[in-house]
């Protein structure tokens, strides 16, 4: 072909790239932000890393800066103080309520230990509400819907309770790391029946799982065969629980001694099998192997990104941002830090055409709630585990339920094509959304616990300004643009009761004379019904359901 | 605020949902015991459209004392109506309309119309938001009542709801709003039993499946999807949609928020749908300032405003009437309170207390309940219009004489045992009974000696026996004393009215029993 030849081809070849979706894409990368960073940028950032922004986290980040921000929320380790603790009576162990159970001796039976279901949950729920300003609550989540356990297969909830301390201690750890933690994780080794494996005959549960799900994925590029499943399973042979310590140890006995060996697609290598409890060490020759990989770090950044960004990957995505940054997480030996880092910090993040779009998971939904509406909770450890497991089952009924996943795939939002996160929303779920924030914005409250309208307006900047008042509501609670024109229709209809546009000193004045008299309970109802029909009204459009 | 910036206020189509599940508090709260009162309303297919004057509604300039005009035109010179311009009312010599209500006249002149004077409540507040509040909860001026009147009402005929509804024999709204925020009037126990229209681009959008535009980027892709589901959920819009297109022409409205809104559920009626409540609502009655223009009163904003109301309400009924749905209507107008007597200086006038209500309806009784509003001599700012009739009496006939609602039910909607005015035929409910010359009957009920008075003063009343209360007054609505309230046999009474500690000024003995009442105007001096 000659060089004219060439020219007059190279126009018709240019769209290598086509948009995948009816909206907009775009081809921003990661290379640093350097635009704008005010509100939107500060709650979008708070929204994607947390369950959801109050008032005082977005001051703060505007405080810091992006880069600040970013190291802030990364590397922020908030400990958790607490435990699960007895809130169904009667222990066969003993444990008395509102004591710890994590490290009673073994359940006796799948009922005894599905008593404790419950009180792990709302745990759990009342830790991820009362996070720190760090991605640690949204990465833990994140690990659980990656490595999934189930409960009610699992059927020890001790078991459970220490596999979600080690996903939150490797949260933004080292992936290798995790992973290694989690094949030797007594409720993984449970969930996938790796406590039976043995040389007699390898169970390839975990070993399949390994491969498909949690490292180099199924992706088109990945190939890995049936035969390195076997190899991969026979390497896993001998791991046994002792469940009284609830830890894990190595039956050289049952471990199977013969090399194994492995497809081209992990480069023809071998392990060479070893003896006594050398045999434990296979599984870092096993995981050198896989993590030598590319597709590992692409498969693992790819689910990040469906995580934290957006779902639909097109090749303009996969090209300016998944591979570049599954370089940064092989070329760093699959430290998370630098690739969490690059994705925030990156014009991607902060593009317009992709912000505002994910939609909210039934727990960031539910959590980011409670937590931007700064809802407190009873103090009684009763009253605030029933609160915690209303909101959790409210969660649940809702298509999302921590600790039981659907299946081992995880949440299909994350993984179903095409649908992907919209399948969150649907005929029955929407309600549901609606339901729980009318009842929980409304004086009754939800599962005992309310949102303080009056609370949170006097956390905004000057709510005795009905302007300012929706500017600033509509800041913390939703991330999609809305007009001035609506802003000031909210205004008028709800704050001002449809009086004049121009009269916004009916509100002033009301505020002021409640703000004077706080214990006045007409005065009080006058503003508080106002602000209960706005947020109610607010949460139930379509804008509140996007981060 | 000049008129024509109204439409900049108005919400955007493109942002809100079609509609806003205002059922939804507490559906799951288990609350179906009370289903024991089966369908009591399937026999009734009556409906009550309220319109909201929001803003305060000058009703001393909508509808006019003919015989106090003296007064009148003294108080608020800088805006009053000149005579020649009032419009007459059948029959009624002493009562006038604003020029701009030649819809209502007609209306009145064909039966159609009841104009109830002076409705308020004692000691009323002025503040808007606190007033609407009494208004839709229809509490006391003391009390903070969460529930709606309306609501209240529709609990009684639907137990339960929301629970299990809609259902075979109630697949409609009970309650629609036309507007995105439904009006607390229809707050009931367990649930807002309203569900709000929230535009009329949104009620044609819908029967057209028309959907709003979005950003063109992901997350218009996720907000065109979620608005997709949500507009799915909607239990009624199938309901809804089938009534409208049971109907294919309308008559001419007003292209007005008021006409426009009134159209919608003209449509609805007409097509079949079984709502019993329905509230559309237009703003801009504060008029603080120029409510009249310079040069000719007839003129100005709030004649705008009156047009508007009057034009949209005979075109209404006209519409109706073609579609032979009138005589299942009833409509009234309310405001969260009048205006001042005397004007201010910036041709306007500030906020107030009692005023008239507008009833209309093929089965409305022709007339004006209660006489012209007392007006002062030598007027202050700060003189208010007394009360003839408290709102809740007007509610408690509306459901006794429209809705057919028993006594015992009539109390646990209102709370209390209101009185009740002759305002819908008895034909309505086929309880025909002899009407009562309402106004004729409540003349030389009280009076009072001496009057002036400097301590106390002694009231003379009739009562035709049965429950007899007197209640005093003062300019600012506020009840200070009730000397009588009493189960009482018929005849002439005294009781003494002891002000010794009340400053001087202007009091209001108003006498009620039964449907009779009158305000008797009474002077404190000083010594």
């Amino acid at each position: 072909m000659d060089r004219r030849q060439f020219l007059s081809l190279s126009a018709k070849r240019q769209p290598a790239v086509k948009a995948t979706t009816t909206g907009s894409r775009t081809d921003s990368g990661i290379s640093a932000y350097t635009g704008t960073f005010d509100t939107a940028q500060a709650v979008h950032l708070l929204k994607r890393t947390m369950f959801g922004a109050t008032p005082e986290d977005i001051a703060w980040v505007k405080g810091l800066g992006l880069d600040q921000a970013v190291e802030a929320l990364l590397t922020t380790v908030t400990p958790v103080t607490t435990q699960p603790v007895n809130i169904y009576g009667e222990d066969e162990h003993g444990i008395l309520p509102g004591e710890s159970w994590v490290n009673s001796p073994p359940p006796s039976s799948d009922d005894e230990d599905g008593k404790r279901w419950n009180s792990y949950k709302a745990w759990w729920i009342g830790v991820m509400i009362n996070q720190g300003r760090s991605i640690q609550e949204k990465m833990t989540l994140f690990w659980h819907n990656h490595f999934v356990t189930e409960m009610d297969m699992t059927h020890d909830s001790r078991y459970i309770y220490k596999y979600n301390t080690t996903l939150r201690a490797n949260a933004v750890g080292n992936f290798k790391t995790l992973t290694k933690a989690i094949t030797l994780d007594p409720a993984m080794l449970r969930y996938l029946n790796g406590y039976l494996n043995s040389k007699a005959g390898a169970d390839e549960n975990y070993a399949r799982e390994l491969h498909e799900l949690f490292t180099v994925g199924k992706g088109p590029d990945s190939h890995y065969t049936e035969e390195d499943v076997r190899a991969t399973a026979r390497v896993l042979t001998g791991f046994r629980i002792n469940a009284n310590t609830i830890t894990t140890y190595f039956e050289s006995t049952e471990h199977d001694i013969e090399n194994k060996e492995f497809s081209d697609f992990y480069s023809n290598k071998k392990i060479t099998g070893k003896t006594g409890q050398d045999g434990a060490t296979e599984l870092d020759d096993l995981l050198t192997i896989i993590f030598a990989q590319p597709e590992c770090a692409k498969f693992i950044v790819r689910k990040l990104y469906r995580w934290f960004v957006y779902y639909l990957i097109d090749d303009a995505v996969e090209a300016n941002v998944i591979t570049p940054l599954a370089d940064i997480f092989r070329n760093n030996n699959y430290e998370l830090l630098p690739v969490l880092r690059a994705l925030f910090k990156s014009e991607h993040f902060f593009d317009p055409l992709n912000m505002s779009a994910l939609i909210k998971s039934p727990i960031d939904h539910n959590v980011g709630l409670v937590r931007e509406f700064g809802v407190t909770f009873p103090t009684a450890y009763m009253d605030a585990y029933d609160a915690w497991d209303r909101i959790r089952s409210h969660a649940a009924s809702m298509l999302q339920d921590i600790g039981e996943p659907p299946q081992v795939a995880g949440w299909q939002p994350y993984y179903q094509e095409p649908q992907y996160h919209e399948m969150w929303i649907n005929t029955d779920t929407l309600p549901k959304r609606n339901q729980f924030t009318d009842a929980i914005v409304s004086e009754g409250g939800y599962g005992g616990v309310a949102i303080d309208v009056m609370a949170f307006a006097q956390r905004l900047s000057n709510p005795s300004d009905p302007v300012q008042l929706i500017t600033d509501s509509v800041a913390v609670l939703y991330r999609i643009d809305v007009s001035d024109t609506f802003k000031a229709w909210l205004k008028n209809t709800i704050l001002l009761s449809g009086q004049n546009p121009d009269s916004d000193y009916y509100w002033t004045d009301a505020w002021n004379a409640w703000a004077a008299y706080p214990t006045d309970t007409a005065l009080r109802t006058v503003v508080e019904s106002r602000l209960r029909t706005l947020y109610k009204y607010m949460m139930n459009l379509s804008e509140y359901q996007l981060s | 605020m000049k008129r024509r910036d109204f439409l900049k206020y108005t919400a955007p189509a493109t942002i809100l949902p079609t509609f806003i599940n205002g059922f939804a508090v507490k559906a799951f709260g288990s609350s179906s015991l009370l289903s024991a009162l089966e369908n009591a309303a399937a026999d009734n297919d009556h409906v009550l459209v309220m319109i909201q004057l929001v803003g305060g509604n000058d009703g001393l300039n909508m509808v006019v004392p003919i015989d106090l005009y003296d007064k009148y035109q003294a108080i608020r010179p800088n805006i009053a109506i000149p005579q020649g311009k009032l419009l007459p009312l059948v029959n009624n010599v002493k009562t006038g309309l604003h020029p701009a209500m030649s819809g209502v006249q007609q209306l009145y002149e064909e039966g159609k119309v009841c104009i109830i004077q002076s409705v308020g409540y004692p000691s009323p507040n002025y503040s808007h938001f606190r007033a609407t509040d009494i208004w839709v909860s229809g509490s006391d001026a003391n009390e903070i009542v969460e529930t709606g009147w309306g609501g209240r009402f529709l609990d009684t005929q639907y137990p339960g709801y929301p629970d299990g509804y809609p259902n075979d024999d109630n697949p409609d709204p009970l309650a629609i709003q036309i507007g995105s925020i439904v009006s607390p009037a229809f707050q009931g126990a367990n649930a807002n039993t309203g569900i709000a229209i929230s535009s009329a681009t949104d009620f044609y959008n819908l029967l057209d499946d028309v959907v709003d535009p979005v950003p063109n980027t992901h997350a218009g892709v996720e907000l065109a999807y979620v608005r997709l589901i949500a507009k799915q959920t909607n239990k009624f819009s199938d309901s809804i949609k089938k009534a409208a297109q049971n109907v294919t022409s309308q008559s001419e409205y007003p292209d007005t928020q008021l006409g426009r809104q009134l159209k919608i559920v003209a449509r609805l009626v007409a097509g079949g749908l079984k709502t019993r409540m329905y509230m559309v609502s237009m703003g801009f009655f504060d008029t603080h300032a120029s409510q009249t223009q310079g040069g000719d009163n007839t003129t100005g904003y709030h004649a705008e405003l009156l047009k508007e109301l009057s034009e949209g309400i005979k075109a209404f009924m006209d519409d109706l009437t073609k579609l032979k749905a009138s005589r299942r209507v009833v409509g009234m107008t309310f405001s969260e309170f009048g205006r001042r007597i005397k004007s201010n200086s910036s041709m306007g006038t500030d906020h107030g207390a009692a005023a008239p209500m507008i009833v209309f309806g093929d089965y409305v009784q022709q007339g004006i309940l209660g006489t012209s509003p007392d007006i002062p001599d030598s007027g202050s700012v700060a003189d208010n219009t007394p009360m003839q009739y408290d709102f809740r009496s007007v509610y408690a006939s509306l459901l006794e004489q429209w809705f057919c609602v028993d006594n015992t039910t009539l109390q646990s909607i209102l709370f209390k045992d209101y009185q009740r005015l002759p305002i819908v035929s008895g034909i309505a409910c086929g309880t025909i009974t002899g009407i009562d010359d309402v106004n004729n009957g409540s003349k030389g009920l009280i009076t009072n000696y001496p009057n002036p008075f400097v301590d106390t003063t002694t009231l003379k009343y009739k009562t035709r026996g049965g429950h007899t209360m007197i209640q005093i007054f003062d300019t600012m609505g506020r009840l200070v004393g009730v000397p009588v309230n009493n189960m009482m046999a018929g005849g002439e009474y005294t009781a003494v009215f002891d002000s010794k500690k009340l400053a001087a000024g202007i009091y209001y003995a108003r006498l009620q029993n039964g449907v009779y009442q009158e305000v008797r105007s009474m002077l404190k001096v000083k010594v």
